[in-house]
């Protein structure tokens, strides 16, 4: 038996630091069933349960943990299904201590339930027994066209498809799952086993996925409309375009962005020997930014074998990147360089990087982010000697979309302008939602916007 | 999957493939592109798209043997399938997307070289069904390597062919025959395309901008995805950072900082020297 602390959450088993640095395998090993059983003992099963407020998705999250207290595991998965398409991607990605976790009632005194842990321990539980969410029996005789394959597109088209509407998603790539493919890391979501099972088990509800269909050149959504008769459009195409700084020296040779380095590492295998896409082999990296993503492009650098440096212009208390991953880059040896900015790249006399020159930053007074805005240091430049530096800056929704259909308003900044709750855009049966509405967000966010319009794509189709 | 219609070498490293594409056939248009990958464990690979068959369904692309992908791809053959052929990426030809009034007011020449004379193709065959003349150059090393030639004297008003050593049609570079032609040979030009390799519209682009041509070029830089992702193939043109993908790949010659064009271009060498011998 495992003594259970109420106040402390059962550990859950990591590779160690020193051995994960060097490989690209899962860091976190999950729960096996007794210790899920017994975290599960930890939920008091609240009446109001605020977990589930904080869910984006309205998981009933008290109600899978007391089966799985139960050790009815089966059950469990059919609970979290009835609000989620991807419950083993969530258990691994979403930020749980500022949603569901960060409600928990035992967090109070303690810390709370682990309740991602669980997630995903249920998630895989399902997939290593072969059980799949079931397809609808009643078909809606309708179409709906889904664009982008990320997480966004597969939560809507898997909703819809349980309602029995016939659904094909576009993707723009040779592989389905959007960022879960191209951006996020095997070693935080292992893409065989986790992110194609999923993929799978959308299909299994019927979902038709085409694949290298890049929405608004290879045909448009008034096309898809009108000459291939979808009755609705769900636009789930993501956040595609990387930032650059503006600084001198960026297009020197050794400089990507984070999309860039990740795609080639992650959807193009590039961290695999035997694949033919290169990466750059680096021994010195700067990583510019302090995001998730960040996180992933530094992590990744270090176990292709460099030295590498997050360069982040706030300090610690401002990193936006997801506390876990800040902690599990610190354990592995990411050196971070804060309240630190980056004024220039520096080349040598073949246009190679040699070093990024950076500017010491205070924090002054907040900002409209309610931040405190970093404020430069004068005289204080001093240089990093690098070889590489990674761009990760964040990312904005590509125009290729709403540069392309009549109708559909996007904001200055490239968003498609859609309501809130049902993603309904300026155009009559085109929905969109996910960081092509919000700009660069989470994954859990994303689905929740899916989950949304696939709701007000059934009220509008069923008028 | 999509099916090889047809594949034949053009010369001993160029082959040219029909490929069945019926989604790109229908909407492509001359200057774009497409990324294709042979298997599903190839690299992704832009290619310019060099004629297309929208009744067919079917698009064509010219390839060079250069590194490991394109050498797989070299040995697919009729009824195979490739993988993946996404596209139209890109921005059309601005030749094709003006007012064809404007179009036909302009005296066109096209500047080839190499695999780039199949890009031209599309463009010069465009104009000639749209009533608009236009003159080509195609440079190419020697007489074994020139490709083309026929389906051009199809389409082209005037046709002039170069080789470096002289084995066939005139002698020099392209550089050499453009010159000559406006200066020697009474030609006038307003507005030129030059497609081939970095080097060589380099130096059409530092010819014209002394004979005064306007001169769009076709940059061929670094791409993983093709879309506007990943930032590879960002040039600088006018001191502004461009992505070929989605910006172009078409932009205005004189403007292209080529140096640094050329310098990304060469950025995995090493590594693709060492996935070529792999195979």
């Amino acid at each position: 038996m495992i003594e259970v602390d109420v106040l402390k959450k059962v550990p859950v088993r990591e590779q160690e630091p020193a051995v994960r640095a060097k490989n690209f395998a899962e860091v976190c090993l999950g729960y096996n069933e007794e210790e899920a059983m017994a975290e599960a003992t930890r939920c008091i099963n609240c009446k109001n349960a605020r977990c589930i407020q904080g869910c984006p998705v309205s998981i009933n999250i008290p109600a899978f943990i007391a089966e799985v207290k139960e050790g009815n595991f089966e059950n469990a998965y059919k609970v979290i299904s009835e609000s989620s398409a991807l419950p083993a991607v969530c258990g691994r990605v979403c930020p749980q201590e500022s949603q569901c976790e960060g409600k928990c009632v035992r967090g109070v005194k303690g810390e709370p339930v682990s309740i991602g842990k669980l997630e995903r321990f249920v998630a895989d539980w399902a997939r290593e027994h072969g059980i799949k969410p079931t397809p609808a029996t009643k078909k809606k005789g309708k179409k709906v066209a889904v664009i982008g394959s990320g997480p966004a597109g597969l939560t809507c088209a898997g909703d819809l498809a349980k309602m029995g509407y016939d659904v094909t998603i576009f993707e723009a790539l040779h592989k389905a799952g959007g960022v879960l493919v191209y951006g996020i890391p095997e070693f935080r979501l292992p893409k065989e086993a986790v992110v194609e099972k999923e993929i799978e088990n959308v299909k299994s509800l019927g979902v038709k996925i085409e694949k290298d269909v890049v929405i608004g050149k290879s045909i448009t959504i008034d096309e898809l409309i009108n000459e291939e008769k979808f009755d609705a459009v769900f636009v789930g195409s993501g956040a595609g375009l990387p930032k650059f700084m503006g600084i001198p020296g960026e297009n020197a040779n050794g400089v990507f962005s984070a999309n860039e380095y990740l795609t080639r590492s992650n959807l193009m295998k590039a961290f695999d020997e035997k694949s033919t896409t290169p990466i750059m082999k680096s021994k010195k990296v700067a990583v510019v930014g302090g995001g998730n993503v960040a996180m992933d492009a530094a992590r990744t650098a270090l176990r292709l074998g460099a030295e590498v440096h997050i360069v982040y212009r706030r300090s610690e208390a401002e990193l936006p990147a997801r506390v876990e991953e800040v902690h599990h880059a610190k354990e592995e040896g990411i050196i971070f360089d804060l309240l630190t900015n980056p004024t220039e790249i520096l080349e040598d006399e073949k246009g190679w990087v040699k070093g990024i020159k950076c500017i010491r930053m205070e924090l002054g007074e907040p900002d409209e982010s309610g931040r405190r805005r970093p404020v430069e240091v004068a005289g204080s430049e001093f240089v990093i000697d690098v070889d590489t530096v990674i761009m990760s800056l964040g990312t904005s929704p590509n125009p290729l979309i709403t540069s392309t259909t009549k109708g559909l308003e996007a904001t200055k900044h490239g968003c498609i302008v859609a309501e809130e709750e049902s993603g309904k855009t300026t155009k009559t049966g085109v929905y969109a939602g996910g960081d092509a509405v919000t700009g660069a967000a989470t994954v859990i966010l994303a689905m929740g916007a899916g989950k949304g319009a696939a709701k007000a794509i059934d009220e509008y189709l069923s008028k | 999957m999509f099916k090889i219609h047809s594949m034949k070498f053009l010369n001993e490293n160029i082959f040219q493939m029909v490929v069945e594409a019926p989604m790109v056939a229908r909407a492509c248009l001359p200057g774009q592109f497409v990324i294709v990958r042979s298997n599903a464990e190839a690299e992704r690979i832009p290619l310019t798209i060099c004629d297309y068959d929208r009744e067919k369904g079917t698009v064509t692309i010219v390839v060079q043997t250069i590194g490991a992908g394109t050498i797989t791809m070299s040995k697919m053959k009729a009824g195979d399938e490739l993988a993946d052929f996404v596209g139209p990426l890109g921005q059309p030809s601005d030749l094709v997307t003006d007012d064809i009034e404007e179009v036909k007011k302009k005296k066109i020449v096209f500047v080839a070289g190499g695999l780039g004379t199949a890009p031209v193709y599309p463009q010069v065959k465009w104009l000639k069904e749209h009533g608009v003349p236009s003159d080509v150059i195609i440079g190419a090393k020697n007489k074994d390597i020139l490709i083309m030639e026929e389906e051009f004297k199809q389409v082209a008003e005037n046709l002039y062919i170069t080789t470096d050593d002289g084995s066939y049609g005139r002698t020099g570079m392209v550089t050499k025959c453009l010159e000559d032609l406006v200066t020697a040979e009474g030609k006038q030009y307003d507005h030129c395309v030059s497609i081939g390799p970095m080097i060589m519209m380099k130096f059409v682009c530092q010819l014209t901008e002394k004979l005064g041509i306007h001169t769009v070029v076709s940059m061929n830089p670094i791409m993983v995805d093709g879309t506007g992702m990943c930032g590879a193939c960002r040039c600088s043109v006018e001191g502004k950072t461009k992505f070929a993908c989605v910006d172009g790949p078409e932009f205005d010659g004189h403007k292209v900082n080529w140096d640094e064009a050329m310098r990304r271009s060469g950025m995995y060498r090493d590594q693709e020297a060492k996935a070529k011998e792999g195979i």
